[in-house]
């Protein structure tokens, strides 16, 4: 059994059923990622982790042992708001020492402890000041600080980033991972943002309609998208339909164009499925041999600086392609015809 | 044009407050005929009576006070993290007080707790005094709540309980260490006005013949000439000061940006 195991889940308010048969095995150490549109139930089940909603049904278990009759005071885990929820009427060092406090830590411990946290922050020096004396993103280290200075069993992490600025956003992101690696504390962290899920964890759970659509890890998720939902959700993606000609071999159909994926379709002869590409997968002019290679007419340049996208009209379809930039090649003229080519091995199969 | 009709209004408004208490302030000081003398004060504060009566005004308002906070602030707490919908409801019972006259409540309580009924209050002078702090609460309710209830809502209640809870503590040490010192300064406003409302009230003491302060200076008004007037100004005194008090201590505390 994983170190923290969340088994059958389900959360209903009123006749609304928020999150549906949600299982999810965390182990130790381990930093998954909860990412999901506003309403998808993520934050539902990071609460009742948290022991703050009671779920209607299922079982939560944390080293084994069941918690969801525990009252959240009595669960061990350490939690890190949105709204960074600082105590304002305590200083810096008397909010990362109110944990220890409360569990009765002697004073020298505590006073060492909290050294220890505020060094870990780098915020040693500013013990003494009170919450609104500092920056937002100051404010959101001392409430991490505060979370894990009781040494909690479980980090719950309820989309700690969403207030910042996204150069903030940024250094903190990479600041939370390493302090999270450094500990070796199991971390559930809850996000919309698919940057922050995909640069953080260990494994994204993408969920929607209270259900985890798919479970894997960032590069599983990103390449290898099972459902119509992941693969729109996370990045951008091409779309097409396809008919199946073979679905032993992965035989199909697009446009007027045959292809042999040389894998199987679960999907049955002459049914018609969605192909999916990536944009930075499709490349200007022919590919390697076996490629598809399609002509599309230019409709739209985008310059982002180190990336170019590129949008071409391929028989009616619009197709996207990321090309880097490249200071010897210009980006092609709008109007004009390209030849675009795409490899079967990144197209995915979207079964739903 | 409009400057001076508002110069006015602000001028006629001054006069309207100051020259009362001027007039007052000024016969207090004459009980020496022809000079100007603190001897109604000195009459005054030598009183036993008034010593008496004030200390038990006193005594009475800090129950009262501790009391209100120990009803209002959970109460208040409590229907904004877990029933924010019968807020109204709430609202409306803590406004009541205001549309019931003082009278009104002390006989009803006379008819509920009075000798022959099952909770005998009135038979004890221990049972009339707690009478009459409840009447006291009742009368400083629509203040004590709205104080604190506006205090609450100045903070994210919600999020910080829960932070509470989530690094292990309990109910009490939530109210006590986290709750109760965010609002102090809304506490104590509501404390500042409960102490001038017990200070200077007359009906229920008067009718649960309890030796407070307000039947004391009526009593004093009805026989004498210039200590009344002398009393009206401590009166005053005590509650301006109880108002600067308010003030100093939304001031002061120390971990919020002073907005003023």
């Amino acid at each position: 059994m994983a170190f923290l195991d969340i088994s059958h889940l389900e959360k209903s308010f009123g006749t609304n059923r928020v999150v549906k048969d949600f299982s999810l095995g965390i182990e130790k150490g381990e930093f998954v990622s909860l990412l999901g549109p506003s309403g998808c139930g993520k934050t539902t089940v990071l609460r009742m982790v948290g022991g703050f909603e009671t779920p209607s049904a299922g079982s939560i278990q944390i080293d084994g042992v069941d918690v969801v009759g525990l009252r959240s005071n009595q669960r061990n885990i350490g939690m890190v708001f949105q709204a960074y929820a600082l105590f304002p009427n305590l200083t810096v060092a008397q909010n990362v020492a109110f944990g220890l406090k409360v569990a009765g830590v002697d004073k020298h411990e505590t006073a060492e402890r909290v050294t220890e946290m505020l060094t870990l922050i780098g915020l040693s020096d500013l013990g003494a000041r009170y919450p609104f004396q500092l920056s937002g993103g100051q404010q959101q280290r001392v409430a991490l600080a505060r979370a894990l200075a009781v040494r909690p069993k479980v980090l719950l992490l309820d989309e700690p980033l969403s207030a910042l600025d996204a150069k903030i956003r940024a250094s903190l992101r990479r600041e939370i991972r390493e302090i999270q690696q450094r500990l070796g504390i199991t971390t559930i962290f809850v996000t919309h943002d698919q940057e922050e899920a995909l640069s953080m964890s260990d494994r994204v759970v993408v969920m929607t309609g209270g259900k985890a659509d798919q479970i894997g890890t960032p590069f599983e998720i990103y390449s290898h998208p099972t459902t119509r939902f992941v693969a729109g959700f996370v990045g951008t993606l091409n779309t097409f339909d396809a008919v199946v000609t073979d679905p032993a071999t992965g035989a199909i159909t697009l446009g007027e164009t045959p292809l042999t994926l040389n894998r199987a379709i679960a999907a049955k002869n002459g049914a018609v499925v969605t192909l999916a590409m990536r944009p930075e997968s499709a490349t200007l002019g022919t590919g390697q041999p076996g490629d598809v290679t399609l002509t599309g007419r230019i409709a739209e340049v985008q310059f982002l600086g180190a990336i170019i996208r590129i949008t071409a009209d391929v028989g009616g379809q619009n197709l996207t392609l990321d090309t880097f930039n490249r200071t010897d090649m210009p980006p092609p003229a709008i109007g004009s015809d390209m030849a675009i080519s795409l490899p079967t091995s990144s197209m995915v199969v979207l079964v739903e | 044009m409009n400057r001076f009709m508002a110069w006015t209004a602000i001028i006629l408004g001054c006069i309207y407050f100051i020259l009362p208490m001027t007039g007052m302030v000024e016969f207090s000081l004459s009980m020496r005929r022809g000079v100007y003398s603190l001897d109604a004060y000195r009459v005054v504060l030598a009183d036993p009576v008034f010593q008496a009566t004030f200390s038990y005004s006193v005594i009475m308002a800090l129950f009262t006070i501790a009391f209100g906070v120990l009803l209002v602030v959970p109460t208040a707490y409590w229907v904004q993290l877990k029933m924010p919908e019968i807020r109204p409801v709430v609202e409306f019972i803590t406004l009541l007080p205001l549309v019931i006259p003082a009278i009104v409540v002390v006989f009803g309580y006379i008819r509920l707790y009075n000798t022959s009924s099952w909770l005998p209050l009135t038979g004890s002078v221990t049972g009339t005094n707690i009478l009459l702090m409840f009447g006291y609460a009742t009368l400083a309710l629509p203040y004590m709540y709205r104080a604190v209830d506006t205090g609450l809502r100045s903070i994210d209640v919600a999020t910080l309980t829960e932070a509470a809870q989530s690094l292990g503590a309990g109910w009490l040490r939530i109210m006590a260490t986290l709750i109760l010192p965010n609002v102090l300064g809304a506490v104590l406003s509501g404390a500042f006005l409960t102490f001038a409302i017990v200070i200077g009230e007359f009906t229920m003491a008067a009718l649960l013949d309890r030796p407070a302060f307000g039947p004391y200076m009526q009593l004093l008004g009805a026989n004498r000439a210039y200590e009344p007037a002398a009393l009206a100004v401590i009166a005053f005194a005590i509650t301006w000061a109880c108002m600067g008090l308010i003030h100093m201590v939304s001031r002061l505390s120390k971990h919020k940006r002073v907005s003023h």
